[in-house]
């Protein structure tokens, strides 16, 4: 069974010339970097603009990754602030953490099309949608912990926080989304009773 | 009754298997005892599925050849290991620790003066009165003090400007 090289493998080929397996590299976490940067940067354009900067970073300062971390650790680190430089360079709406208003405008912006779209909704379609109406911080954590296979230590050397200060504000973000979710439930029924 | 934010912390560290062995078998009791216990857990594992199933989102189909293309003007920067020299910057620490020690020892000079030589020191003998300030930032010691360090400025400029130049000519050859 051929098994895929790990990431410190590739690392070793693009440090010594082979700068083509970097593909490899990027293959691997673009998604993971994609989504992330869309948290942040709703307009695709943008969030690729992010992501491919980060990519190239990560890049360039690849002789400084020593592999006491992971390397997906390591290149989350440089999403968070590049997303970070980002916002601030672009001066865009980063929404506090716990602002329960943004909740409420997310809602007033999609409540016309959510009553003829819900319906239509699976769970898993609806917790898509309802990631997408977090903060940004709440979503990254939820998805770093979720989709990018970190544990509560790597997550807090990523976004530079104490071990208990990730795994409150992660319960609080679960929490929201949770809520998020209930909410959506409640307004199917209500959609299919009408 | 245990509040029902404590109930969700503990479910949500067993769920995430953080909690010790102990709290991890209490748990399990209560979920398996106490009804209030199993309906938010089956409800928060319910949630935790979903948040494991969320969907990544992926860029477009040019974005690996975009990338390639942008660091194909790139090139990997030394690691920073390599070019910050251990032995200069305990060098440079050393060579503050030693001025300031200096200034120290001139400076009690000033103070004791020619009441060194009359013991016990006690603490109303220190005048500050008699520290002369404006000798001491004018003094030909500051100067060599400055001089000193203008001099490890443009040393370690001349390291870096020299391994800069180095490398260029590495990556053309």
């Amino acid at each position: 069974m051929i098994t895929a090289p790990n990431d410190n493998e590739i690392i070793s080929s693009v440090l010594q010339g082979d700068q083509a397996r970097y593909a490899e590299l990027v293959k691997r976490y673009q998604n993971f970097v994609f989504t992330i940067a869309l948290r942040y940067a709703p307009q695709r354009e943008d969030a690729e603009e992010i992501a491919q900067d980060v990519f190239v970073k990560a890049y360039r300062s690849l002789a400084d990754f020593r592999g006491d971390s992971k390397f997906s650790t390591w290149l989350y680190t440089i999403v968070s602030t590049t997303c970070i430089s980002f916002l601030r360079k672009k001066k865009l709406d980063t929404r506090s953490l716990d602002n329960e208003q943004v909740f409420e405008v997310a809602d007033n912006q999609d409540s016309g099309f959510r009553a003829n779209q819900v319906e239509q909704k699976s769970k898993l379609q609806m917790v898509n949608e309802a990631i997408k109406r977090l903060s940004p911080d709440d979503a990254k954590l939820i998805t770093l912990f979720y989709k990018g296979e970190q544990s509560l230590e790597e997550i807090s050397r990523i976004m530079g926080l104490e071990v208990n200060t990730v795994k409150v504000k992660l319960h609080r973000a679960r929490q929201r989304l949770k809520d998020r979710m209930e909410k959506h439930f409640v307004q199917e029924v209500r959609d299919l009773m009408s | 009754m245990e509040p029902q934010s404590n109930i969700e912390n503990r479910l949500w560290d067993y769920i995430d298997g953080v909690c010790s062995e102990e709290e991890k078998s209490l748990v399990e009791q209560l979920i398996a005892s106490n009804q209030e216990w199993k309906e938010k857990y089956k409800e928060l594992l319910e949630a935790h599925q979903l948040m494991a199933n969320i969907e990544l989102e992926e860029p477009s189909l040019r974005f690996t050849r975009n990338v390639m293309e942008e660091i194909g003007r790139h090139h990997i920067a030394p690691a920073a290991k390599t070019y910050i020299n251990k032995r200069v910057i305990w060098g440079i620490g050393a060579f503050f620790l030693l001025s300031i020690a200096g200034f120290l020892i001139y400076g009690i000079g000033q103070i004791f003066g020619s009441e060194i030589s009359a013991p016990p020191v006690s603490i109303d003998s220190i005048n500050l009165d008699k520290i002369n300030f404006g000798k001491l930032v004018n003094s030909t010691y500051t100067n060599i003090f400055l001089m000193i360090n203008a001099l490890l400025g443009l040393v370690l400029l001349d390291m870096y400007l020299r391994k800069k130049k180095n490398n260029l000519q590495e990556e053309t050859e």
